[in-house]
């Protein structure tokens, strides 16, 4: 289906449609819905709990909480010398980032199925509203690592290393987790309308990704021989680079951060190809 | 005149049945016995096992369609369930791509294939005005400069500011029609939209359909309320097995279409309706329909003589609250009967009514009562409802029947009783003045 501008027809649709077509014209005609949908995301998503709002707070503090006890007081994996909230959470806020833009948009054709089958629009909006709202979460959570950081900077016992003067890394490094995340979830959303089961492999999928992320343990403990496993996964050097800005451990590797931006590049262009091509007619069969 | 819409050789093959094997298993072992084991026997049986058993399951939904469309023409498009009425609406709104052919459009489009679209209960209603004009295509500044009149024709001003999901059904679709009604585009698509709501509210939306098209907009209508058709369009286009089978002047060709409609159908007392195509989101399937009268099976009924309607159907969606209504038309397709299992529609009360139905078939019965309806020919339609307004399945006027007045009911009458109605009411006259007073 191609929406193109013609030189006597405003719009022209056909059954075939370019390798790679994003409109950005017409995504910037649809603005205000892609700014809607996003407030509308964030208003609706708390409603009816108890809570509230409470509960963008609640998973990273508990979370961190239990990596804290389990894998620190009682598995005793070592932390680069760091108190164990702070490093688990500074590792826990980029993923949860990553993991939310990834869940969040895996289902944005199938889960819209209702609302794409009666209107047009540009459907890559719902996605890139969803990755928009998981920003704000993180904004929230970024904060509330940096309320801990500021914590553990007047607790006389802990020193503390960082290399703020990289801080310009931050939104490069937002970015890489957002749209790898956007791509992934674009891969699958696609992939989902056809193959259903795949959609429950996605919690695992998420989970084995964690461990093989230096989440819950720093890259200098990991042996030589699973040393690649870990360098492989394009989480990794993000990770890495965010503690060795805000806490001074870790490493700065400029390969794995080029591994992780090509990376990140090419699953979001391959992401954006399937969904153009599945969500023309993924309608008839949903 | 400058052409806003043309269509070209447009056609749309849709697979039937299960499109794919819908798990990656079966898909990796085609793969594998196709690229690896090259087994060519037991290749052809997986295919045919993932794409049903039947190999010519494929249907051209449309095909061939050539059609331009002038700008300000109201065009109505007419056909039975099934001729591909939908299809082309959503090929022309970019809902779903065509197989083939191409369509060209000047100006901006709307497209009206359901009322209320993207509407969230948590949000207000102010809230859902945004969101679903911006859903509809509209900017912010322009929802902004309509705001006040969209919330003013909904006539819901005092709850403009309470979550939508406490409203009652009514005013949830008087909120959704107010914001579709204020679409400012050049193109308007729209869906049998007015097939929801009270009459008077249809009637709102009729009127304010007339105004809007007065506007020199294009407007494709899609309806199988031929009265609003014949009151509101220019032109119509008929489709049949999803080819154009007639275009012309909307009175002459809903007539041509009626009788043609009409008069293939023959008296039964019975339809099975498991391959007839229906109406509604799909979620509930009319399996048949039967009519008896004293309790065996008829289709052509005195007029002192009790109907009894029974409908077999089956729910596909667990929870599904559903409603039964019956209509009877006349032969011209009005209809001049319709009842329901509503509390207020029946003289008991039906236990099912709008209750969450687990998945499995159901059947219900209703009577109308003799000496109720005149004698003629008449048409049941048989339409199930979810959330007591929202079409689950309309199976059309579908089954015939006919009452008649062989047994001379109306021995003192020498003529035909004009009307649809011959209910026995209450008559008393007396003289309230002698003749002799008059003469005073």
């Amino acid at each position: 289906m191609t929406t193109s501008k013609s030189s006597n027809w405003d719009l022209t649709i056909t059954s075939h449609r370019g390798w790679f077509e994003l409109n950005f014209g017409e995504l910037w005609q649809y603005r205000d819905l892609l700014w809607i949908y996003f407030r509308r995301n964030i208003i609706t998503e708390y409603k009816q709990t108890i809570l509230g709002p409470l509960w963008i707070f609640i998973p990273p503090i508990v979370t961190t909480l239990l990596f804290t006890i389990v894998f620190g007081k009682i598995a005793q994996l070592p932390t680069d010398g760091l108190p164990g909230p702070l490093f688990y959470m500074s590792g826990l806020v980029i993923w949860n980032y990553f993991s939310s833009s990834f869940s969040g948009t895996s289902n944005s054709l199938s889960g819209n199925s209702g609302l794409f089958g009666k209107v047009y629009f540009p459907r890559i909006i719902i996605p890139i509203a969803t990755l928009l709202s998981g920003l704000i979460r993180f904004f929230i959570h970024f904060i509330l690592f940096l309320c801990v950081l500021i914590y553990y900077s007047f607790n006389s016992n802990v020193e503390l290393f960082p290399n703020y003067y990289l801080g310009f890394f931050f939104p490069i490094l937002i970015l890489i987790m957002g749209i790898q995340g956007l791509g992934f979830g674009l891969l699958f959303s696609a992939i989902t309308t056809k193959y259903r089961d795949l959609r429950y492999i996605l919690g695992y999928c998420m989970r084995l990704l964690m461990y093989a992320s230096p989440i819950i343990f720093p890259l200098s403990i990991v042996p030589d021989k699973y040393r690649l496993v870990i360098l492989i996964n394009p989480i990794t050097s993000v990770i890495e680079i965010f503690r060795y800005i805000s806490l001074g451990t870790g490493q700065i590797n400029y390969y794995g951060l080029f591994y992780s931006i090509s990376f990140t590049i090419i699953i979001f262009i391959s992401g954006l190809i399937i969904f153009n091509k599945v969500e023309k007619n993924f309608i008839d069969t949903a | 005149m400058r052409e806003t819409i043309q269509i070209n050789n447009v056609s749309k093959l849709y697979k039937l049945g299960q499109i794919n094997s819908g798990t990656l298993r079966n898909d990796l072992t085609i793969w594998w016995n196709k690229v690896v084991k090259r087994d060519k026997l037991k290749l052809q049986h997986l295919n045919n096992y993932s794409n049903g058993i039947n190999k010519n399951e494929f249907k051209w939904a449309l095909k061939d369609i050539n059609l331009s469309v002038e700008k300000g023409t109201i065009l109505g498009i007419i056909g039975k369930n099934g001729a591909g009425k939908s299809t082309l609406l959503k090929i022309l709104s970019r809902i779903t791509a065509p197989t083939s052919g191409t369509v060209r459009m000047n100006g901006s489009i709307s497209s009206l294939l359901e009322i209320g679209t993207g509407f969230h209960g948590e949000l207000s209603g102010r809230e859902n005005i945004y969101l679903n004009g911006a859903i509809l295509g509209m900017n912010k500044k322009e929802i902004d400069n309509n705001l006040d009149s969209i919330v003013e024709f909904s006539g819901v001003e005092r709850y403009i500011d309470t979550p939508v999901k406490r409203y009652s059904s009514g005013m949830y679709v008087r909120l959704a029609f107010a914001v579709a009604a204020h679409l400012d585009s050049n193109i308007l698509l729209i869906d049998e939209v007015l097939a929801v709501g009270d009459i008077e509210f249809q009637r709102k939306c009729l009127d304010k359909m007339g105004q809007i098209a007065g506007g020199g907009r294009t407007i494709l209508f899609i309806s199988h309320n031929m009265k609003a058709i014949a009151n509101l369009c220019d032109r119509v286009v008929m489709l049949e097995n999803g080819r154009i089978s007639n275009i012309g002047e909307p009175k002459k060709l809903i007539r041509s279409y009626l009788e043609s409609n009409m008069s293939t159908k023959t008296f039964s007392n019975e339809i099975d309706m498991t391959d007839i195509p229906q109406g509604g989101n799909g979620t509930v399937s009319i399996k048949k329909i039967r009519l008896f009268g004293d309790n065996s099976p008829n289709c052509n009924f005195d007029v002192g003589e009790e109907i009894k309607i029974q409908v077999d159907y089956y729910n596909q969606l667990e929870g599904n609250k559903l409603c039964i209504y019956i209509s009877i038309h006349n032969e011209n397709e009005e209809v001049i009967y319709v009842s329901g299992n509503l509390n207020s529609l029946s003289i008991n009360t039906d236990k099912w009514f709008n209750k969450p139905h687990p998945i499995g078939l159901f059947q219900s019965y209703c009577i109308i009562p003799g000496n109720f309806i005149n004698t003629g020919n008449y048409f049941l339609s048989v339409n199930i409802q979810y959330d007591v307004n929202q079409h689950a399945a309309i199976s059309g006027p579908i089954l015939k029947f006919k009452i008649s007045d062989e047994l001379g009911s109306i021995r003192e009458l020498n003529q035909e009783l004009l009307g649809y109605m011959r209910k026995k009411i209450y008559w008393e006259s007396k003289q309230i003045l002698l003749n002799k007073d008059c003469d005073n």
